[in-house]
This record gives structure tokens, sequence and C-alpha cells, in this order.
């Protein structure tokens, strides 16, 4: 347990010393925030319209016309941010050969994955408790659903874990930090959009690959819908990744 | 201390160290002592459990470096060849950061930080950034972060490489100071090092143990009989033509330098005044004589070259 934090102070320590982070932060909330104004901007201008317009007014919902898709817009930068947080965390300890100093320090590798894993998730923690004053914004000017709101900041926290997930694993192959965003950032964007194929391919395989999707799994928690499918989805994608670094970091046991 | 017996290691089909077996006494500073490429930081590597062995048993303390990896490391302290520190932590962070992770916890880890950093001298550096200090002063920093929590055995590989020479004599007196009840297992390829700290040496040559013994015993074993060292105003050739010829003594040669002449003489003590008698009373001035012992340099050239001519003859 003491390793957990030890890992876990450190990496927070590197992390809000990093110029990355602060890049990556300011570039995440200009865009979700850019994203924010412009859907709110246009129910604004819609509410306008739909004072002379009885029909368009029914149909205006302020959750399915700003919320739900402001998760969306969240999802797709955390796509291209969170690889960006990852990418160092083993890389950049093989090849300063800090990781010489963690292999031999009385650690097991678990605890030192359990740490990064940890601090990185809190680090997308901060980044996501940027966009809550937006929310706060919004509640100002009109009713919001809270409950909505918080399912879907689930959903994306659940998914931005994944993320980590899969890029500790990428970074902790290679010692080239660039190499390991590459291949992260690759595979996120495979997993995003491997359910298209899934009229393609027939039913059977078509649903294998629909399921596998992890955009799709984010849906029901934008709608306000927490359902234990999409949670363990999330819990296996998160386990299978962690699993595969830990045993990875193990094989230097036995390679040549 | 450390047992370690039929250590193999190959890095794919290349063998790196080869059936090595060594017994390391606690309380001792040893140093292993070889070329750059002779097998000394993988020997290292896997007593602190970063690798394991492609055969052969290693044990610390009588615990397996094996199976019981996470007990071994909480014995070792190991500063790793090229000093790798996180360079965006302040010393007081790296060092709070590698005591943490060794197990301490609250006032335990404050009077830890405090003792290492009192050791290495590092008071007035605490709060800078590591990646601002000096070359000696990250050396500082890499044996504080072993010294913490007091590990009964410190491995430092090539502690001294890349510092000024004042830089190099703090870290080895230093370290010495630091041996006191501790194990020390250092690894170098400057020989005067080994000579100045260690009480015992192991001599690794192409991933094998060639020599094993105490300085001085290393130079003993090789050098056979006297050696005395004359500097001579005279001709040259006669000097050396009527010191050869004297009873007891076995070879004279030129050194190099002018005048000097190294004479090699069986056991006797008795051919020294014979040898200032016969350069006196041949008129000539005899300007110096010193007892020469060879140094660990001259050990290490000849164990070498002896073993690299044994594989030409078998070669060939």
């Amino acid at each position: 347990m003491s390793g957990i934090i030890g890992v876990f102070r450190k990496e927070i320590t590197v992390t809000f010393s990093s110029p990355i982070f602060y890049a990556a932060g300011f570039i995440f909330l200009l865009i979700s925030g850019y994203f924010f104004y412009s859907g709110t901007a246009y129910f604004s201008l819609l509410s306008f319209q739909a004072a002379q317009n009885p029909f368009l007014s029914e149909s205006l919902n302020l959750t399915d016309m700003v919320i739900k898709p402001f998760f969306g817009d969240l999802a797709v930068i955390l796509l291209l941010m969170l690889p960006l947080l990852t990418m160092r965390l083993y890389a950049e300890e093989k090849r300063s050969g800090t990781i010489e100093l963690l292999f031999t320090y009385p650690v097991s590798d678990g605890a030192v994955l359990a740490g990064k894993f940890a601090a990185t998730g809190v680090v997308l923690l901060v980044m996501l408790a940027g966009t809550v004053p937006y929310m706060i914004i919004l509640e100002s000017m009109a009713d919001l659903e809270w409950g909505i709101v918080a399912s879907g900041y689930l959903g994306v926290i659940l998914m931005g874990a994944s993320f980590i997930s899969l890029g500790i694993f990428t970074s902790s192959l290679t010692e080239n930090q660039i190499v390991a965003a590459v291949i992260s950032f690759g595979a996120l964007l495979l997993f995003w959009a491997v359910g298209w194929a899934k009229s393609l391919v027939g039913p059977g395989l078509g649903a294998v690959l629909e399921h596998l999707a992890i955009i799709d799994h984010l849906n029901a928690f934008t709608q306000g819908l927490i359902d234990t499918r999409h949670i363990v989805y999330y819990g296996l994608f998160i386990l299978f990744w962690l699993f595969l670094t830990h045993r990875f970091l193990n094989s230097r046991f036995w390679r040549g | 201390m450390i047992h370690v017996e039929g250590l193999t290691k190959f890095y794919g089909l290349k063998p790196a160290v080869r059936d090595i077996s060594l017994d390391i006494e606690r309380g001792k500073i040893v140093g292993l002592l070889g070329p750059n490429g002779a097998g000394k930081t993988t020997i290292l590597r896997i007593l602190t459990c970063f690798m394991q062995p492609t055969a052969g048993s290693v044990t610390v303390d009588g615990l397996d470096c094996r199976t019981q990896s996470l007990e071994v490391r909480k014995r070792i302290g190991f500063l790793p060849e090229t000093v790798p520190l996180y360079t965006d932590l302040s010393v007081q962070a790296f060092l709070g950061f590698a005591g943490k992770i060794k197990g301490l916890n609250g006032t335990d880890l404050k009077r830890e930080v405090d003792r290492v950093v009192a050791d290495c001298g590092l008071q007035a550096h605490r709060k800078r950034l590591i990646k601002h200090l000096s070359k000696g002063l990250k050396q500082r920093v890499g044996l504080a972060q072993a010294l913490i929590k007091d590990p009964p055995l410190l491995i430092l590989d090539e502690p001294t490489t890349g510092l000024d020479p004042a830089q190099i004599i703090e870290v080895r007196n230093l370290i010495r100071e630091l041996g006191g009840e501790r194990t020390v297992l250092l690894s170098t390829h400057i020989l005067p090092e080994v000579d100045q700290i260690c009480e015992r040496v192991i001599i690794v040559h192409n991933g094998r143990v060639r020599k094993e013994d105490t300085p001085g015993n290393l130079a003993r074993d090789i050098q056979q009989g006297l050696r005395t060292i004359l500097s001579v105003d005279g001709p040259e050739e006669e000097v050396l033509r009527s010191l050869s010829g004297l009873a007891g003594v076995t070879g004279a040669q030129p050194t190099g330098r002018p005048g000097e002449i190294v004479v090699t003489s069986a056991g006797d003590e008795a051919v020294r005044p014979l040898m200032a008698r016969t350069v006196v009373e041949s008129g000539w001035g005899l300007r110096e004589m010193r007892s020469s012992e060879l140094s660990l340099e001259e050990v290490f050239v000849h164990l070498v070259t002896e073993e690299t001519e044994q594989q030409g003859e078998s070669g060939s």
C-alpha cells in the first residue's frame, strides 16, 4: 500500500510540474468550451425561432440538444488528449533509466501500475472538473436535469479510464513516448470505429463488433441510463489492458 | 551476505556472464573490477533482482533472488550506473518518494530523509529541482536514495564515473564512511579506486571471474621476487650490464624514463646493498633507489593479457 501511495504521489507531482498537462488541459478546456458555447448558442437561436413556431417548441429539449452532444464532444477530445497524458508513464521511465530504480525498489509491479493508473485517473477528474462550471452556468439560465448530467459524467469518467488503461499498456511497450502515443491513439480510434462495420459482416460478427465499440456504451449514460452491462464493459476493458501491462512488464524476467 | 553459484546470463544467444560463483561476507567493501563490457553491470543487475539469471542461483542474506525478490530488494540499496533520477522532482520530494516506496511513513520517513540528506551533504540543496543540480550533486542524490531505510547491502555500479577529480575523492570518502557495518559491493574499471576503498577485489573479464583476493595479495601473487628501481647517472648500457651480472639478479631493464632501471631479483634483500655498492664503486651517480611493488594496474593487465594469450593458443 505504501508503494502505491508513493508512486501515486510521485506521478501527481511529475504530472503537475510538466508542461504536457497544462497544454493538454488548456486545449481540452478551450475546445470543450467552444463546443459547449456553440451548442448552447444554437439552442438559444432555435428557442427564439420557436417563439413564432409552436411545432418547433415542442421538440426543443435542453438535455437532448445540449447536454447529450456535449458529453459526446468530451469523449472525442479525451480520445485526442489522453494518449498524450499516458504516453510518458512507462516510456519516460524506460528512456531515462529510472525504471531500474522502480524495478529494484521493494515494491511489486502491480503496486506501481496501480499507483500510475490512479494518478492519471485523478488527472482526468481534474480536467473534467474544469467543465463543471459550464453546467452551473447552464443551470443559472435553464432547468437542468442533474441526474442525466451525473450519469453522463460517470460514463465519460469510465470511458476516460478505459483510454488511460490502454494508453498505459502502449507506454509499457516502448521507450519512445511518441510511439506510445501513436499506437494508443490508433488503437483507441479502432475501438471507436469498429462498430461501423457491423452491417457489412453479417448478424453474428456484427453484434460482436457493435458490443466491442467503445463509444456505443457511452450513449446509455448520456441518456441517464446506468446499465450494468456498460459498466461491466468498461470495467473489463480497463482490467484487460492493465492485466496485459502487468504481464508484459513481468516478461522481463524470462525474455533474453 | 551474497552467495552466487553457477550464475549464467545470456542476452539472446550472446553470453554476458558465464558460470560465476562468488561469496561475499557481511561488512566487507568489495570491488568488482573489469574492463567495460566484462559483465559487471549484468552481475549487479541480477543481484538487485532487476533481471533474472539464465541459470544458477543467487541468494542475498539467505533469500533467493528469484522467488523472494521483494524481500531481497528490501535489503538492498542500489545506485545504477547511469544514476537515473526523477529530474522534475526536488531533492526532498524524490527522497520522500524513495522512502515512501521502501515502506516508511510519517515521522520515520521525515527522519530518514533528514539523515541521508545530512550524510550525503545535501542540506543546502533540498528544495532544488534535481535537473538543476551538478553531476556531482546528482551522484550524491543517487547515493542518498540508495541509503534510505539503511539497507544492510549497498550495490553501487561505477559510482565515480564522470565526476571531476575532487568529486571522485569526495564520493570515495563518502563510500568509505558509509561502509562501516554495511556490506558494499561496487563495480569499477578504475584501478586505484579499488586499491583505495576495497578490502577485496573480484576481477571479472569476458563474463568470468578471473581472480578474487585482497588488493595486496593480488599484486604479490603475480610479482615474483623483489623489484628495485634505480636512477643512475651513467652510461646506460654499461650500468645494465654490470647490474644484471650481479649474483641473485634475474633481470635488469630500462623503465623508459631517462636513467631509470628496474631490477628484478630473487627473494633475498641482501642484493640491494650490493647493487648500490656496484653503482657507486663504478663511479656513477646513484640518484635514487626504491623498491617497487606491482600496481594493481599491472596485475590487471597481466591477468587480462594472460587470458587472451591462452585463448589465442587454444584457438590456433
